[in-house]
């Protein structure tokens, strides 16, 4: 759905993006995590061109956006919804006046938008504020009515430039539930950047980390986890780096109550000390890691016993 | 003077200011407006940026608002000549007032215009708004409360103006209060020429306060 390829952006003499592919399927949530500066948001802002690459090609919905002219952009973009970190409501407006604002761009008429601006509260739960301001919402209600303005053009695409940073834990979480129920009942495509790691473990399905201008790795989270030495995988359970000379990291990326190391203590000549570990919720269901000592006489037996039940077993020299 | 003398005076006299001022203001922000807006459409990081036009402007601007009130006046005497017809009188005034409050309400309109939010610009940039339409439907309604200061200040600062006009045969309050307060030693038409004078702007002030805070919704 969207396909970004080679681009490049330098400001001065500090390289933005760096050479940065991305690959995002219909349908899903792609996330893209890094520290402020690591270059997510130029990425994201090269998506719909409010920043024109230095180089390389943007792709949204099959269309070649760094080939157009500004009109045909313009028209692109409407097809494009984002929401952004402190809303970026215009003050001057009313909640529905500021939802119809797309509309308006679109040349939809006035009968026709206030049906839909209508339809678009309800839909992200903001019936009866339509003529509220903005300044009377919560920072929760001004990111509804951000959403509701971004769907207005019936978007195959919505881009989240740090959509829930400005909020509390749990307006978070009822916005990222939002963006959820929004990309499984519209079938919205959504790329989100965000510092948060805890966004990428509650809505997204696949996730590409960035830092200093490139993308470090990135790839569906269920298949990252299950790569031993992912960078995913070491951020989401933080466990002390480097491993202990001698310690296993185990990764279950099935039902983590599955009793596999009483099995091995059971089964073989060891002794298994545990060290640190944690179990997340994902995209794909749980995930636990767990680091550990093993000794004895059949290490070698017990760890290929673990492989074999599925465990993703990591060894530290 | 007794008040039956002097009313005579006064109520022409304030017709007159309220006349060469109202009708600089609206010149002033038919001109005024879209150079202010201009100021920030070509600057720099604008909407259109053309940096070299925006410098031009700026001079423009600038060289308007070093000259005093009284000299810009009589220098652009030719041009009022060339607009009006003549260079006594109200009408004449109009030309030399509108042309010294244009650069000052500009300034002004640019203030005011770079105080919306760059967030709110791009926002209607990625929903594909054209540069025209984020001007009139982003840039004047955010900017509405401090054009609406902006224009206030400027409508006071012109009574200021007019009153140097009555100086030059334009009449008004400014004219009464020399010729009768200066020339004839009329101090009691002079204190209520002040008075007057005072009365209205701070009328005009409040009125633009009240309005300015009507519009804001922050």
């Amino acid at each position: 759905m969207i396909q970004a390829s080679g681009l490049r952006k330098q400001y001065g003499t500090t390289v933005a993006l760096d050479g940065v592919d991305l690959h995002v399927r219909e349908g899903e949530i792609y996330g893209v995590l890094g520290q402020s500066g690591a270059g997510k948001s130029t990425l994201l802002r090269c998506v719909n061109l409010l920043e024109r690459p230095d180089a390389g090609a943007v792709t949204v919905a099959g269309q070649d956006l760094t080939a157009l002219g500004s009109r045909e952009l313009n028209r692109a973009r409407q097809r494009i919804g984002m929401i952004h970190q402190h809303f970026a409501l215009l003050s001057s407006r009313t909640v529905a006046g500021n939802v119809a604002f797309p509309l308006e761009v679109m040349g939809v008429p006035r009968a026709e938008r206030e049906r839909r601006v209508g339809e678009l509260l309800e839909l992200v739960g903001l019936d009866g504020r339509g003529k509220d301001h903005p300044h009377q919402l919560s920072g929760g209600q001004k990111q509804r009515v951000g959403i509701a303005r971004a769907l207005a053009g019936n978007p195959a695409v919505l881009l989240s430039d740090e959509a829930t940073s400005a909020l509390d834990p749990a307006t978070t979480q009822s916005i990222l539930a939002l963006l959820k129920r929004l990309n499984t009942e519209l079938g919205l495509t959504i790329l989100l950047i965000t510092h948060e790691m805890n966004v990428v473990k509650s809505v997204c399905d696949s996730v590409a980390i960035m830092a200093r201008g490139r993308i470090e790795e990135s790839g569906a989270i269920a298949d990252l986890i299950r790569t031993p030495g992912s960078r995913l995988t070491r951020e989401i359970f933080p466990l002390p780096e480097p491993a202990p000379a001698g310690s296993v990291t185990l990764t279950f990326t099935g039902d983590p109550r599955q009793p596999v190391v009483s099995e091995v203590v059971r089964k073989f000549a060891v002794d298994v000390g545990i060290l640190g570990g944690s179990i997340e919720d994902l995209a794909g269901g749980p995930v636990g890691r767990l680091r550990v000592t093993l000794d004895g006489a059949e290490r070698a037996a017990a760890l290929a016993y673990l492989r074999d039940s599925g465990l993703i077993v990591e060894e530290a020299a | 003077m007794t008040w039956e003398e002097m009313l005579p005076l006064l109520g022409p006299a304030t017709l007159e200011t309220a006349q060469m001022v109202g009708w600089s203001a609206v010149f002033t922000l038919l001109l005024g407006l879209p150079l202010g807006v201009a100021l920030v459409v070509f600057d720099r990081g604008g909407l259109r940026p053309v940096p070299v036009l925006k410098s031009v402007l700026g001079f423009v601007v600038n060289v308007g608002r070093s000259l005093p009130f009284i000299v810009l006046m009589i220098a652009i005497i030719p041009f009022t000549r060339l607009v009006v017809g003549t260079t006594i009188g109200t009408a004449a005034f109009v030309v030399p007032l509108t042309v010294g409050a244009v650069p000052f309400f500009a300034r002004l309109v640019e203030t005011a215009l770079r105080e919306v939010g760059t967030d709110v610009v791009q926002a209607a940039q990625a929903m594909g708004a054209s540069r025209t339409t984020i001007v009139r439907k982003v840039l004047l309604p955010e900017a509405l409360p401090g054009l609406v200061a902006g224009l206030t200040v400027t409508v006071v600062a012109l009574i200021g103006y007019s009153a140097m006009a009555g100086t030059l045969g334009g009449g008004g309050l400014g004219d009464l209060a020399v010729r009768y307060g200066y020339q004839r030693f009329e101090t009691l038409l002079m204190i209520v020429t002040v008075v007057l004078l005072l009365v209205i702007v701070q009328l005009l002030q409040s009125l633009g306060d009240w309005v300015a805070r009507r519009l804001s919704h922050k």
